[in-house]
């Protein structure tokens, strides 16, 4: 990796070195280096771009890496991976994605991610994407496809750190028997930048659970368009929270939607779009902060 | 310390008529003197506090720290000249840690953050590393909105009603607290007659103006509100 690609990598993957553990780097559209374990095992895919990357059950409290880098501008690439994660696995996958681009060319990154969870596991997803250098058109569109089996858990963390011109998150679940899914999405756009988020979440089995937070802030004339649909169909109980703070110019829709199909499910929704109160910049500045010092702080805790 | 010369301030309700808050004050807060507040519902009270630290400017009016006509001074440079101030309603963040406001006010260590806290009576190891939210409780965040102002320090210290919100068995150690920032300028708005003993004036703030003076003649002054205990003509 040049040193660009590393920064990408120490930025998406928050670690300077190849952790231990599977790993798997895919750099301006080619898998660039793999590393299965006992129970991990990662398989390229024949038909097209991607992986399969199978868990075995009883898998304990081990982790897989995906960061892919973008460096050549101008580039599109398309990739699909898809996780089998057996029953009574407790997993922790940390994957990222970085666009370097100084072009008037445009990047692309659309990363497919279908996971497959049996029962009784619990998975941990993290999810980082970030973009730099001077080009305008830097555009990153995630799908992410769940199918979540009996009492299972899956959290996921997905952050949009900065620079991403355009970017497309769509997220779709299916939600078994006492299955629970916890999302926290944290998104920061600034100058042009358009950010869309889009959930759709069916809670089919009995007593299924999906908390879904939001937290935005778009500043100078981005724009940033929050749609989620929580469909209850079954005894289930969903929360989508959504928390947006506007500075400058920029824009905001936030359409949190709820759908109760069966008279048992307990649908709750909630969304706030505003500036950065006033009184929180006073506290700070009652502590020694002038207001921009004050207003970092507030951002930077709020998309921690 | 703080001298506050013919202060005033005034709203206008929503017949544009106006209404005064606070009326021609002066008075001079000195060194190592508690000066506790006290007056009725709308009487004034955190507003004086809020104008001292520049959070409201006044119609008319100047504020002096030592020699300095800090008047037209921002609520930063207020802070940074020794101001401190704790809230009557903490305000609360998303995201932040109790840690990482201690240290924005002023604590350089953890010790530093272990001491600010226990003189409210938390005890650190539980707290610094929890986010400074709507999941505390509000005696939690009151004691933390109180061991802030102590982080930040400084030569005068506003507190807006620091009883509010904590339980009774903990006045006595906000009482020693106070005491112990004996050599300070301190400003305090209260109700408890724990705080008001302390004092060694007390201001009263009421409609009619107000009356400052030495803890044990303004003691005797301060009566219960008086209601005529009839509704009136009921239709």
């Amino acid at each position: 990796m040049n040193k660009i690609e590393q920064t990408i990598y120490n930025q998406t993957m928050q670690l300077t070195h190849q952790p231990s553990g599977a790993f798997s780097l895919r750099v301006n559209g080619q898998s660039a280096k793999q590393k299965s374990t006992n129970n991990i095992i990662i398989k390229q895919k024949q038909q097209k771009n991607g992986i399969d990357v199978i868990i075995k059950p009883n898998t304990q409290n081990e982790s897989l890496h995906l960061p892919v880098i973008l460096s050549d501008p101008g580039l599109k690439d398309s990739v699909y991976n898809d996780f089998y994660i057996g029953d009574n696995a407790n997993i922790k996958i940390i994957s990222g994605c970085g666009i370097h681009n100084d072009s008037n060319l445009t990047s692309t990154h659309n990363g497919i991610h279908t996971f497959h969870i049996g029962n009784n596991s619990f998975v941990e997803y993290i999810e980082r994407h970030i973009a730099l250098g001077l080009g305008k058109k830097k555009k990153l569109n995630p799908k992410t496809k769940i199918k979540l089996g009996q009492n299972s858990t899956l959290k996921i963390l997905t952050q949009q750190i900065s620079g991403v011109s355009n970017s497309n998150r769509i997220t779709q679940a299916k939600l078994g028997e006492n299955s629970s899914l916890i999302i926290e999405e944290k998104i920061c756009t600034s100058n042009t930048e358009e950010a869309i988020s889009n959930y759709n979440i069916e809670l089919n089995g009995y007593q299924s659970s999906c908390k879904i937070s939001s937290r935005s802030v778009a500043k100078n004339n981005s724009r940033q368009i929050f749609e989620s649909n929580l469909i209850g169909k079954n005894k289930c109980f969903g929360h989508v929270e959504c928390d947006g703070i506007i500075l400058d110019k920029a824009k905001m829709y936030s359409t949190p939607k709820i759908s109760a199909e069966n008279s048992d499910s307990t649908l709750i929704h909630e969304a706030t779009i505003g500036k950065i109160a006033g009184e929180q910049l006073t506290k700070l500045m009652t502590l020694g902060l002038n207001k921009e010092q004050a207003e970092e702080i507030i951002i930077n805790g709020y998309l921690c | 310390m703080i001298k506050i010369n013919n202060l005033s301030y005034s709203v206008k309700n929503l017949n544009n008529e106006k209404k005064d808050i606070l009326k021609n004050l002066s008075i001079n807060f000195l060194p190592g003197k508690i000066t506790a507040i006290t007056g009725s519902n709308g009487s004034g009270k955190s507003t004086l506090i809020k104008t001292i630290m520049g959070i409201l400017k006044p119609d008319y009016g100047t504020i002096f720290f030592k020699d300095i006509n800090i008047t037209d001074f921002s609520i930063t440079e207020r802070a940074k000249l020794g101001i401190s101030v704790a809230f009557q309603q903490p305000i609360t963040f998303k995201g932040i840690k109790i840690k990482q406001l201690l240290e924005v006010a002023g604590a350089k260590s953890f010790n530093d953050m272990c001491l600010c806290l226990s003189k409210v009576g938390l005890c650190a190891k539980d707290y610094i590393n929890r986010y400074y939210d709507s999941n505390l409780s509000g005696g939690e965040a009151k004691r933390i909105e109180l061991a802030m102002c102590l982080a930040k320090n400084g030569e005068v210290f506003l507190f807006d009603e620091p009883e509010a919100g904590i339980d009774l068995w903990s006045v006595d150690n906000l009482v020693s607290l106070i005491k112990n920032l004996k050599d300070k300028t301190i400003i305090i708005v209260s109700h408890q007659q724990k705080i008001l003993e302390i004092a060694d004036e007390i201001l009263i703030l009421n409609d009619n103006g107000y009356e400052i003076g030495p803890q044990n003649i303004m003691l005797n002054k301060i009566k219960p509100i008086q209601t005529c205990g009839v509704l009136g003509d009921q239709k």
